[in-house]
């Protein structure tokens, strides 16, 4: 059950993620845009498969729900045509390339600190999920997910503080920016 | 066979199913109705008649106009199926369904009795309840901007960008509104704010400004007047929906309705004290008997239907908001005050615990 539930949630998270990007029928922004919220709910989806409900809801709530809505807004706004076909850019491409390169060491990396330097078997990652699915389970719960960000012995308060300070400037900026009169 | 049907209905799936089923079963005809209270307390409150004539087919029974519903749906389903030249089409089809599924959506979570037999009356017990709730209206914006991108005229293009604005922001003020309540309850899941409430201190009375923000943005949500900015006739012509006729419409209609009855349904859970009453034990511990938890059921519709009642009430008693005033309301009003709500609640909290 939970195995055909991922590969249908995964199978759709990576099918419109492409269609994001490279959309063979339709170049319109919007179509790409409401790809990218199909992608954000199948990737909540996975989350829900990994017994991470907070996150789950998250995603659609902050992802789907409010960062797409002003994507969506904005390119309405704007009135975008179909966007051309682009040529393809060397530059471009070399960076995205390295991009996702940088990227994959990072998830080798962490699986790596998490099994061990040999790839495990599938039977292997079955085990170790069976050994801690109650742990699993704990992180996923709200009350487990705030207990570990704020009780002070962790140790997690200064940094998200200093994160959400980090938010409220970018907000001000925001509007200091798009002020029009002169002061 | 008698052990197999028994062994079927032991099935957590199957029981789902039946939850799903029995839930679609109430809610479909209390949005028919909810119309047709709308157009007869529309027509008392402006001193008209409203649809008092359709009865049973082909008999004399009027029935006070209770077979309204039936005409208007038959009335949407044969008309003709109007798909205007100049629109897109796929996002044309597909906003109808996006407006309608998400108010269908947030019921999943909605405790909306006590126990049937050795049922809990909630079709998905999610611990994480209220956040699933937001995230899933957060998306009933989609149909509306869906269909006045999809139109590609002018008035439902306004409409669609009007509401994108309008549902973002109160959006936030909601959730903002609603923080206090799950401090004082400890927890998310809509089953424990009940439990919360059980005593018979409502958490209206506990958190009344909470509640006066969570009702306006509630109205605010569900684009009804005095927030009707996105369809607003006078200035739009029917706003997002202008171009969509026949069955499409009726969707769009349906989706609002479904919505007014989601967002009745949460504010009962979570300030009127959901399926209970403060009149006793009979009213306030989960049911024992069948006739018990069909009593409860009827106690949470009963209510909802008297959000219900007020949401009509006062559409047609007030005027539509001007544009800059409904931004300026909630955020410069609804926002602060939410805030200053929860540092109050916080404060309060602490000065009694510690």
């Amino acid at each position: 059950m939970e195995g055909t539930l991922f590969n249908i949630f995964a199978g759709l998270a990576v099918l419109s993620a492409l269609l994001v990007v490279a959309n063979p029928f339709n170049r319109n922004p919007v179509t790409s845009a409401l790809f990218l919220v199909t992608t954000m709910i199948s990737i909540s989806g996975l989350f829900v498969l990994l017994g991470a409900y907070f996150l789950a809801a998250v995603q659609i709530l902050v992802y789907a729900g409010a960062v797409m809505v002003l994507f969506l807004f904005v390119i309405m706004l704007l009135d975008l045509r179909e966007g051309a076909r682009r040529k393809l850019n060397l530059v471009s491409l070399a960076m995205g390339l390295m991009a996702v390169g940088a990227l994959f060491l990072v998830y080798k990396s962490s699986i790596d600190q998490t099994y061990g330097s040999e790839a495990p078997s599938h039977e292997a990652v079955a085990d170790a999920g069976q050994a801690e699915a109650k742990p699993v389970k704990a992180v996923g719960s709200t009350r487990a997910l705030g207990q570990a960000l704020f009780s002070p012995d962790n140790g997690f308060i200064l940094p998200f503080e200093i994160v959400s300070v980090l938010l409220l400037v970018a907000m001000v900026g925001v509007i200091l920016l798009s002020r029009k009169e002169p002061r | 066979m008698f052990a197999t049907m028994t062994g079927l209905f032991a099935e957590p799936w199957v029981i789902t199913l039946l939850k799903v089923v029995g839930v679609f079963a109430v809610v479909m005809p209390m949005v028919a109705y909810a119309v047709v209270a709308e157009r007869r307390i529309s027509a008392w409150i402006q001193d008209r008649i409203g649809p008092n004539r359709v009865g049973i087919p082909f008999t004399n029974i009027k029935l006070l106009g209770l077979g309204q519903p039936l005409a208007d749906g038959l009335k949407a389903l044969v008309k003709e199926d109007l798909t205007p030249a100049h629109v897109r089409r796929a996002f044309y089809w597909l906003a109808p369904a996006v407006a309608m599924v998400p108010s269908f959506v947030v019921l999943a979570v909605v405790p909306f009795g006590s126990m049937l037999g050795a049922q809990k009356m909630v079709i998905a017990d999610l611990d994480v309840g209220i956040l699933f709730t937001f995230g899933i209206v957060s998306l009933g914006v989609y149909g509306v901007v869906l269909a006045g991108y999809a139109s590609n005229s002018k008035y439902p293009f306004l409409g669609g960008i009007r509401s994108t604005a309008q549902m973002i922001s109160y959006e936030i003020a909601m959730g903002m509104a609603v923080v206090p309540v799950f401090m004082l309850v400890g927890e998310l899941n809509l089953g424990a704010v009940i439990d919360y409430q059980r005593d018979g201190a409502w958490l209206v009375f506990k958190q009344p400004v909470a509640f006066v923000i969570f009702l306006i943005a509630i109205f605010a949500e569900t684009n009804r007047l005095p927030f009707d900015m996105p369809e607003s006739e006078t200035e739009l012509v029917a706003g997002y929906n202008t171009e969509y006729s026949s069955m499409r419409f009726a969707l769009f209609f349906m989706g609002e309705y479904a919505a007014m009855i989601a967002g009745s349904a949460l504010m009962v859970v979570l300030f009127c004290g959901g399926w209970m009453l403060p009149l006793g034990d009979y009213f306030s511990t989960p049911a024992e008997s069948l006739g018990q938890g069909l009593v409860h059921i009827g106690v949470f519709i009963a209510k909802i239907a008297m959000f219900l009642g007020l949401m009509i009430w006062i559409r047609w008693m007030l005027p539509r908001f001007r544009y800059d005033q409904l931004m300026n309301i909630g955020w410069k009003r609804f926002l602060p005050l939410s805030l200053a709500n929860i540092i109050v609640t916080a404060i309060v909290m602490w000065g009694l615990y510690s």
